[in-house]
């Protein structure tokens, strides 16, 4: 077959399909983007590769290959040890607490529109935080009850709540939604501030530990239950998709094309701010995932709206791969917050940049 | 009810509003099937506010809204988005998304998690694209099209939804009189050709003229007059409804042409043009 010559201002359209990969049988349909699921199949990959790398990294050096034998059974008891019993946590943590943030920001900021709408921006986090700071300073019998990451859990939950009830109004629009929990925010990093100076010494460098976000507590005993409710949330919002896309376009068209916005959007709400109570729980506030994981996932696919997929996974990449940065380069035991920043911080600015110039140009 | 199952849109009693301030109050409209009927009005009459109630975007404090015979508050919205499609005032998308990501989602209400994309999906995307001369700009940027071509691809996601009766809100908001006409000669071919029933809100009211079969004029929340353009769209109602002195005139073909009364007929000094720049 001869093929024309490709036009290379206008390349010839492989019509309504291109991009995309259909497969059919009798009624049943299924339709996905070729690149972001080659895209998911690398990074799931990288992940897998991260992970290993972390549980091989640390006092006590061990092979990757020994890693793999370990994990299959045939390693000794020592090593069981060290990879199950000591390692392990930590490294699921990472990838749990990482996959839970990048969900959670990919939901906000399509719910809302609005790429700055990450649970660390509306309040979710610091609510988190204060909980946890609490009963880090002044302990008590209610943290013998709780525990830390039952009261950032708790925390984190309120807060969400009290945003919701404030910036409720027909529907709740998406800037009252952002500029509520901006003030909530303030608000509760001021309270946990006063916390902080008035602690004892010792308690105010724990809280503070904690407050950067740190895989260092990881235990199974807390990590099990925040995996299963990781598991249980994620794929509810997986199931949202197709939902989630439409709300994409704002209330009017994804109510002509037959979405209950309201409460679709407070559904999706719900589970991004469960998502990172969650992360936030056992690891603390890891800073900028769920704002960086999302806007990274959107250029990397080149989609319109931040694959919610993707986006958990490189979360779970930016956690695990920071955190073992930090553990072979670094000197100190520095916490994963400060890396995971380092890399959202610098994001953050460049895309506001990025836009001005657009605006400009 | 055998009455109101023969007319795909009709309006009874309707109130809709913001909060406490009602826009309609007491409405009662009946859309004819296979028509394109037109609202006009001034600004702030309540024409859009009347399209959205229809449409089920706006709520109503009172009243129903009867689709096919059916109340729109016993149907799920799904339901609603098979039967009817409304194309709201200046819709906004994803920033990047392309023409054929946009035409594609008007299929929503026909797939499912286990149907996400059959064959009848993709010859109604297809012949959507096709019809509003889209073909070719599908994997085109939404936010790199033109106005009318953007415009365009809009009415194509409507149009993929397949459903009998569209709504649309000043479709040709921000379009110059060429591409204005083109939207609604497009308008004219859905009508004819497909046998859609169409409601629109339009501001000119010689386009409207031109490309209905019912006019609706409304005036403070109320329809002050309903019927063929010839016989609604007369001076006293320009007068009376948006304060406008001007003449209908009669032009060759028939149609019907709104001169507004110039208040200067003469210029006194002409400018003169381009100098001293």
């Amino acid at each position: 077959m001869v093929r024309p010559a490709p036009d290379r201002r206008h390349p010839p359209s492989k019509g309504v399909g291109s991009g995309f990969t259909t497969v059919r049988l009798g009624r049943f349909s299924l339709r996905w983007r070729s690149r972001t699921v080659l895209l998911v199949a690398i990074l799931a990959s990288v992940a897998v590769l991260l992970a290993a790398a972390s549980l091989a990294q640390g006092t006590y050096p061990l092979s990757l290959d020994r890693v793999v034998a370990t994990l299959s059974g045939e390693g000794t008891r020592i090593e069981r040890y060290t990879i199950v019993d000591l390692r392990m946590p930590r490294t699921v943590t990472g990838i749990v607490v990482g996959f839970a943030l990048g969900l959670s920001g990919a939901l906000t900021q399509t719910v809302t529109r609005n790429p700055i709408a990450s649970p660390d921006i509306l309040g979710v986090s610091a609510g988190a935080s204060l909980g946890a700071v609490a009963v880090i300073t002044f302990g008590g019998p209610t943290a013998a009850v709780l525990g830390v990451p039952g009261a950032a859990l708790g925390g984190a939950l309120v807060t969400a709540g009290v945003i919701f009830l404030l910036s409720w109004k027909s529907g709740s629009d998406s800037l009252r939604l952002i500029l509520t929990g901006i003030a909530v925010n303030a608000l509760l990093v001021a309270l946990t501030s006063w916390l902080l100076v008035s602690a004892r010494l010792s308690r105010a460098t724990e809280a503070t530990v904690w407050l950067i976000g740190s895989l260092d507590r990881a235990e199974w005993a807390t990590l099990l239950p925040v995996f299963v409710g990781v598991v249980v949330l994620s794929a509810l919002a997986l199931a949202s998709s197709r939902v989630l896309r439409l709300l994409a376009f704002g209330g009017d068209t994804a109510s002509a094309l037959g979405v209950r916005v309201g409460p679709a959007r407070s559904l999706l709400l719900l589970l991004s701010v469960g998502l990172a109570a969650l992360g936030v729980a056992i690891a603390g506030p890891v800073g900028f995932v769920a704002f960086a994981a999302p806007q990274l996932a959107l250029r990397l696919a080149r989609t319109a709206v931040p694959p919610v997929l993707y986006s958990g996974l490189l979360g779970a990449v930016l956690v695990t791969g920071s955190d073992l940065v930090i553990r072979a380069f670094s000197p100190v035991a520095l916490p994963v917050g400060i890396m995971t920043t380092a890399i959202g911080g610098p994001l953050l600015i460049s895309l506001i940049v990025r836009a001005n110039l657009r605006r400009t140009a | 009810m055998t009455d109101d199952s023969a007319v795909p849109l009709v309006g009874r009693d309707l109130a809709i509003g913001y909060r406490q301030r009602l826009i309609i109050d007491g409405l009662d409209v009946t859309i004819r099937r296979g028509g394109v009927t037109t609202i006009i009005g001034p600004n702030g009459c309540g024409k859009s506010t009347l399209l959205r109630g229809l449409g089920r975007l706006l709520p109503t404090t009172r009243g129903s809204v009867v689709l096919n015979g059916t109340d729109i508050a016993t149907m799920r919205s799904r339901d609603i988005a098979r039967q009817l499609g409304i194309l709201p005032q200046s819709p906004v998308a994803p920033e990047g998304l392309t023409v054929a990501e946009l035409v594609s989602r008007g299929r929503h209400p026909h797939q499912s998690w286990v149907q996400q994309w059959s064959g009848e999906d993709e010859r109604e995307i297809v012949s959507a694209l096709a019809l509003t001369g889209m073909r070719g700009l599908e994997d085109r940027p939404l936010d790199e099209l033109s106005g009318g071509q953007r415009q365009r691809a809009w009415i194509a996601m409507t149009l993929a939804q397949e459903t009998p009766i569209l709504l649309l809100d000043e479709p040709t908001t921000f379009l110059d009189l060429a591409h204005a006409v083109d939207v609604l000669e497009l308008v004219d071919r859905l009508n004819r050709e497909l046998d859609r029933t169409v409601v629109m809100v339009l501001h000119d009211l010689n386009l409207a003229a031109r490309y209905s079969d019912q006019i609706i004029v409304m005036h403070d929340g109320a329809i002050v007059t309903a019927g063929a353009p010839e016989d609604v769209i007369t001076a006293e109602l320009l007068l009376q409804v948006f304060g406008l002195s001007a003449k209908v005139i009669i032009d060759d073909d028939g149609g019907l042409l709104v001169a507004p009364t110039a208040r200067r007929t003469h210029r006194q000094q002409p400018r003169a043009r381009g100098s001293h720049i």
